[in-house]
């Protein structure tokens, strides 16, 4: 490179006048993420924001019709608040108890077991799975009437187990299993974060004669807050979105009577099956301020009761 | 948990303790291999009913067949008219090209974010965080519009492109992370020796982001392989079905009466996630050591 003068500048000064004369070359090396920063992801949220005012079936212009997506959805709309209500108790239920596993299980290898790894891959096997159509199937086949959980309880002597899947009361329990056997991919991040604790800080616990229990509440928990918090974030926001295995279990429908109509499959339905592309919109539109309002709650009371080592 | 509080017996070298905390090791590896079996009975289950009769299917809890049979892949594999085979190339190509493009696409932003300077540097840096935590359903609406005016509907580059085009942030950032922990002295002498800002980038950043990269091609390979959304909104033509979407449309078509050759296609669909899971572990392990060693 020809800005190269080996005449013994510092490298520091060196670098400020090498990045003075080549001031296009950062942007080079960004073009592509800023061609879809712009076409893909910030152009396109502007224009749902956008379309979410008006009335758009992709035939013909978008009819501007203000507020009146919002005030249906509120107001008008049974399915709108059916779907609300499934996936906010599919978050709030779903979410602590994946978590409380993974950090259980996390916690008993950290122990130093021989073969941890290989018990550690094993529990992360349902994570990687999980999320494929296929184990939706699965799980479709396993809860209904004759599927194989109730085989097991026929044979535990229930002679009328319910068909799961199939009754309303039962059907997004039957998705919140499945979200948290999934637990292996946080009780990865927990057992990443419990080896970052101070060994010394156990020891010290042990000459104060603390048990088991008191260590864990006063010690393990509280250093390992950050990963807590990351873990919540993280598992809470793709909890909301939340689409492949309530489309697949209830075969695209979110029945039985909504009872698995989870938000982000009402608007796939009221986009692509009804081409409501303004309604569902404003659909995304709300789903956004609600994830955003959870993620700014946790963020501003994290200070309480996340503890930073050395305010990493 | 019940779990929790058995755990963690205390840690000291006397030995009255120790036997206790054999013990106690012992039941640990009881709990997590029960646990562990009752977690991962369903696979097994899935993969024993792929060879059984259909009948069998809702009569046997246990794992081995009583009645072989290996119909299930021959019936499951032509059931929708189109052999699988079409939708797992559809697949692997999908697959392929969305790694390549974030390999591409996510390491050239992060060394512009980790190394250089540039104008609005930090506000670019803030937006490329918080479109990780957008949710898809934000912009999937006027995706979708704007791939269908432009008539790219019903082919696979509304998933490709946005591969190319950096939009998976979460990787961006990752690497940036990574570069951020390499020695900067490694940048200076390379610069001392001649190199501007891309053969840093070629020569010494990205052999030393290999562990990110691994990460990436193999998150991004079983993110792609898994999506669901994506083709069932972009694919119509079932020729162009990847595999998810013709699982899917195989339960369609049979109505859940053709449960064993669903379930020897659904097997058949996860073999390539495991045979990445058996091989990345140890990528994924070192990736892990590499950034706890930090």
């Amino acid at each position: 490179m020809a800005a190269v003068d080996q005449h013994g500048a510092a490298v520091g000064a060196h670098r400020r006048h090498a990045s003075r004369r080549f001031a296009y070359v950062p942007w080079m090396f960004l073009l592509p993420w800023m061609i879809g920063l712009v076409g893909i992801t910030l152009g396109p949220m502007i224009a749902s924001l956008y379309l979410s005012f008006t009335d758009y079936s992709l035939l013909g212009d978008p009819h501007w019709i203000g507020v009146q997506n919002y005030v249906e959805l509120f107001t008008d709309d049974p399915r709108f608040l059916a779907a609300a209500q499934v996936t906010l108790t599919y978050v709030i239920i779903g979410v602590p108890l994946q978590l409380a596993l993974a950090l259980g299980i996390a916690v008993i290898l950290n122990r130093g077991l021989a073969a941890m790894s290989f018990y550690r891959s094993a529990y992360y096997l349902p994570s990687l799975l999980g999320s494929s159509v296929a184990v939706a199937l699965l799980w479709r086949q396993i809860f209904g009437s004759d599927g194989l959980v109730n085989v097991v309880l026929r044979l535990l002597g229930w002679a009328n187990p319910p068909n799961w899947i199939a009754t309303p009361d039962h059907a997004l329990g039957t998705l919140i299993a499945l979200h948290v056997w999934t637990f292996g991919s946080p009780m990865i991040i927990f057992l990443a974060g419990l080896r970052q604790v101070p060994k010394d800080l156990y020891e010290a616990a042990d000459v104060d004669g603390a048990n088991a229990w008191t260590k864990f509440w006063r010690i393990t928990i509280p250093m390992i807050t950050p990963v807590i918090f990351f873990n919540s974030i993280l598992q809470m926001i793709s909890a909301f979105q939340a689409f492949t295995q309530a489309y697949v279990v209830s075969g695209g429908q979110g029945g039985p009577v909504n009872s698995t109509l989870f938000y982000s499959l009402y608007l796939y339905r009221q986009a692509f099956l009804n081409f409501h592309m303004g309604y569902a919109a404003a659909m995304a539109w709300v789903l956004f301020v609600v994830i955003a309002l959870f993620t700014w709650l946790a963020f501003s009371t994290s200070g309480r009761w996340v503890y930073y080592e050395g305010g990493q | 948990m019940a779990t929790v509080h058995t755990v963690t017996p205390p840690i000291r070298r006397s030995g009255s303790l120790s036997r206790r905390r054999r013990l106690g090791r012992v039941w640990g590896h009881v709990i997590i291999i029960v646990f562990g079996v009752a977690l991962l009975y369903p696979l097994l289950w899935m993969l024993a009913s792929s060879f059984k009769p259909n009948a069998d299917i809702f009569s046997e809890p246990g794992l081995w067949p009583k009645n072989w049979t290996l119909e299930n892949y021959a019936r499951g594999w032509t059931q929708l008219g189109i052999p699988f085979s079409t939708f797992f190339l559809n697949s692997f190509v999908v697959a392929f090209f969305s790694v390549i493009g974030n390999l591409f696409s996510c390491s050239l932003a992060a060394y512009a974010f980790a190394r250089l300077r540039f104008r609005l540097r930090g506000l670019l840096f803030a937006i490329m965080i918080s479109t990780i935590m957008l949710p898809f359903q934000v912009v999937l609406v006027p995706q979708y519009i704007l791939f269908h005016t432009i008539n790219w509907t019903n082919t696979y580059l509304p998933l490709l492109v946005p591969k190319f085009l950096a939009v998976d942030s979460f990787f961006v950032f990752l690497m940036v992370q990574f570069i951020r922990s390499l020695p900067r002295e490694l940048d200076d002498a390379a610069t001392v020796d001649g190199c501007g800002p891309a053969g840093v980038f070629w020569w010494v950043i990205l052999p030393l982001l290999r562990p990110s990269l691994a990460v990436t091609a193999v998150f991004t390979f079983i993110w792609t392989w898994n999506d669901f959304l994506g083709p069932l909104v972009y694919l119509t033509d079932q020729t162009k079905y990847t595999v998810p979407v013709a699982l899917n449309a195989f339960m369609d078509s049979t109505g859940a009466t053709e449960w064993g050759a669903m379930f020897a296609m659904s097997v058949l669909s996860l073999i390539p996630l495991f045979i990445v899971f058996l091989l990345a572990q140890r990528q994924l392990i070192s990736g892990i050591a590499t950034t706890g060693i930090k």
